[in-house]
């Protein structure tokens, strides 16, 4: 088993699209929303996923595949 | 000892004992240290500063980790030139340029890394590490080998050279990573999940980001325990930003500020701005990745995460952790923030070796073209007291004005090197 804290941030149409129960749904992982904002043009949330590790890389892969861009919850890791 | 009280989750409150954490359990917010100001207040003065070592380590009162044994590479205290050439050519009377540039190994981090690697100490740690494109790992690797720690650092696989060389040459493991730059940050973020090591932006980070607050206090002191009218000053992350602005609170708040007085910090220390703190704060990017000044004038408050196609790697942050914490920042401080053109980002460089003698790199040359750009907009008058901040050496980025390169070519005669001058002054003529 696995666990990842993950920021989401969607853009425009996408915050519309249930991506965060469909991820769960089709890769049998658990998610924790621990904060969020969602507007107009921009939304994020920041959340847990719990899970089987190959499962969890799989999910997030198609969470990035709909446009949705993920990242660690630290920000960018690779500074200047 | 550090008058640390413990951490704080700069988003919900919550509390945390001063250990190697650096994010909320409960809603993932960042962490922040918490001091215990009170004891700080009754202990430091100006004169216990300028009695101290000609480092960082002369606010140690101030800073998250013990100044009785620090890991010191004497990082910090570094010029503040006035910059009368630079200034006349922008029209600006009262300019100057912290040139961080000449720190021990050439940047800023050096400041950052040299907490980090005390705290990492102090912890137990035997490993430090870091993700780096360049300067960070420079500094981690060199303030392992002054500590006696093992240091890993993360590089992308396509790291110039010089760059590699430069943080290789203090014996690191070196680790060249095979992905794009968000597959880089997705590893090492799981590296530094599952391995017991400092990483000194990852676990460290709450105690790493201050010791950018020196860059503020610097420049107090340096200019007489004053604060500049502005500053302008490059960022990635945004945490630099913030921190100087806290720096100079501090001062403030602590009464060592000339003619101000002090005030208590409230009950949020990270946000606390003392009136007599008038500075506006200038932010500069570069246009190839400029997520926070894209935000600022869209006047959003998130910061939108881009993916950085930028000259200047060391800013290349495309989503920045303390992205929102400098926008309020700006707003706070009355200031700005610009994205300079790709393009303009050598000139920058070459306008600052040009007419101050000082080879920075191309977060300088960021610096520098912004900097131009306030002037020539209006947004710095004549006469106000303005400092730029340098934070990285031209000598990691030599690549970038390779086109400067123009020997005159001469046999080993008189008669070859006079017509080869002649022939040099002629083409300046014609241009003219």
């Amino acid at each position: 088993m696995g666990r990842q804290r993950v920021k989401f941030t969607f853009d425009g149409d996408l915050v519309k699209e249930p991506i965060i129960y469909m991820l769960g749904r089709d890769f049998h992982l658990v998610t924790n929303i621990r904060r969020a904002d969602v507007g107009d043009v921009l939304g994020w949330v920041v959340l847990e996923v719990d899970g089987e590790k190959e499962e969890i890389e799989r999910g997030l892969q198609w969470v990035s595949s709909t446009g949705v861009r993920v990242d660690s919850v630290s920000g960018d890791v690779l500074q200047g | 000892m550090a008058f640390v009280s413990g951490l704080r989750c700069r988003e919900c409150g919550r509390e945390y004992p001063g250990e190697a954490l650096n994010v909320c359990d409960f809603c993932f917010g960042p962490l922040e240290v918490v001091y215990d100001y009170a004891t700080i207040s009754e202990v430091v003065s100006r004169d216990r500063i300028a009695a101290g070592p000609l480092s960082i380590w002369r606010y140690h009162d101030l800073l998250p980790a013990s100044g009785e044994d620090p890991v010191d590479i004497m990082a910090g205290y570094t010029p503040l030139l006035k910059a009368r050439n630079l200034g006349e050519r922008l029209g600006l009377k009262n300019l100057y340029i912290k040139n961080d540039s000449v720190n021990p190994s050439f940047s800023f981090k050096d400041r950052v890394v040299s907490v980090a690697a005390t705290k990492a100490r102090e912890f137990g740690f035997e490993t430090i590490a870091c993700a780096s494109t360049g300067n960070l790992a420079c500094s981690v690797a060199a303030h392992a080998a002054r500590a006696g720690l093992r240091s890993v650092v993360f590089i992308p696989s396509d790291l110039e050279r010089g760059k590699v060389i430069g943080a290789a040459v203090y014996g690191p493991t070196m680790v060249a990573v095979e992905g794009t730059y968000d597959e880089v940050n997705r590893l090492c973020s799981e590296v530094g999940d599952n391995y017991p090591w400092a990483f000194v932006n990852i676990n460290m980070r709450p105690y790493y980001a201050e010791g950018s607050k020196t860059l503020g206090y610097e420049v107090a002191e340096q200019l007489g325990w004053r604060i500049p009218d502005h500053v302008v000053i490059p960022s990635a992350s945004g945490a630099m930003f913030t921190k100087i602005w806290k720096g100079f609170n501090e001062l403030a708040c602590l009464g060592l500020l000339e003619g101000v007085d002090s005030l208590s910090f409230g009950p949020d220390q990270n946000t606390v701005h003392h009136p007599a703190i008038t500075t506006k704060m200038h932010m500069a990017q570069a246009e190839g990745c400029s997520p926070i000044v894209n935000a600022w004038t869209s006047g959003q408050t998130q910061v939108r995460p881009v993916r950085p196609d930028s000259i200047a790697k060391s800013l290349a942050i495309g989503n920045p952790a303390d992205g929102i914490y400098a926008l309020r920042v700006i707003k706070e401080s009355d200031g700005s923030a610009y994205a300079v053109p790709e393009p303009e980002v050598v000139e920058g460089i070459k306008l600052l070796a040009e007419t101050e003698g000082i080879f920075t790199e191309t977060a300088g040359g960021v610096t520098i073209s912004a900097l131009k750009h306030l002037a020539e907009s209006g947004a710095i008058g004549a006469d106000e007291l303005t400092v730029a901040y340098i934070t990285g050496n031209g000598l990691k980025t030599q690549e970038a004005v390779e086109e400067v390169v123009n020997p005159l070519f001469v046999r080993p005669t008189m008669s070859s090197f006079e017509e080869a001058l002649e022939g040099r002054a002629a083409g300046a003529a014609s241009k003219v």
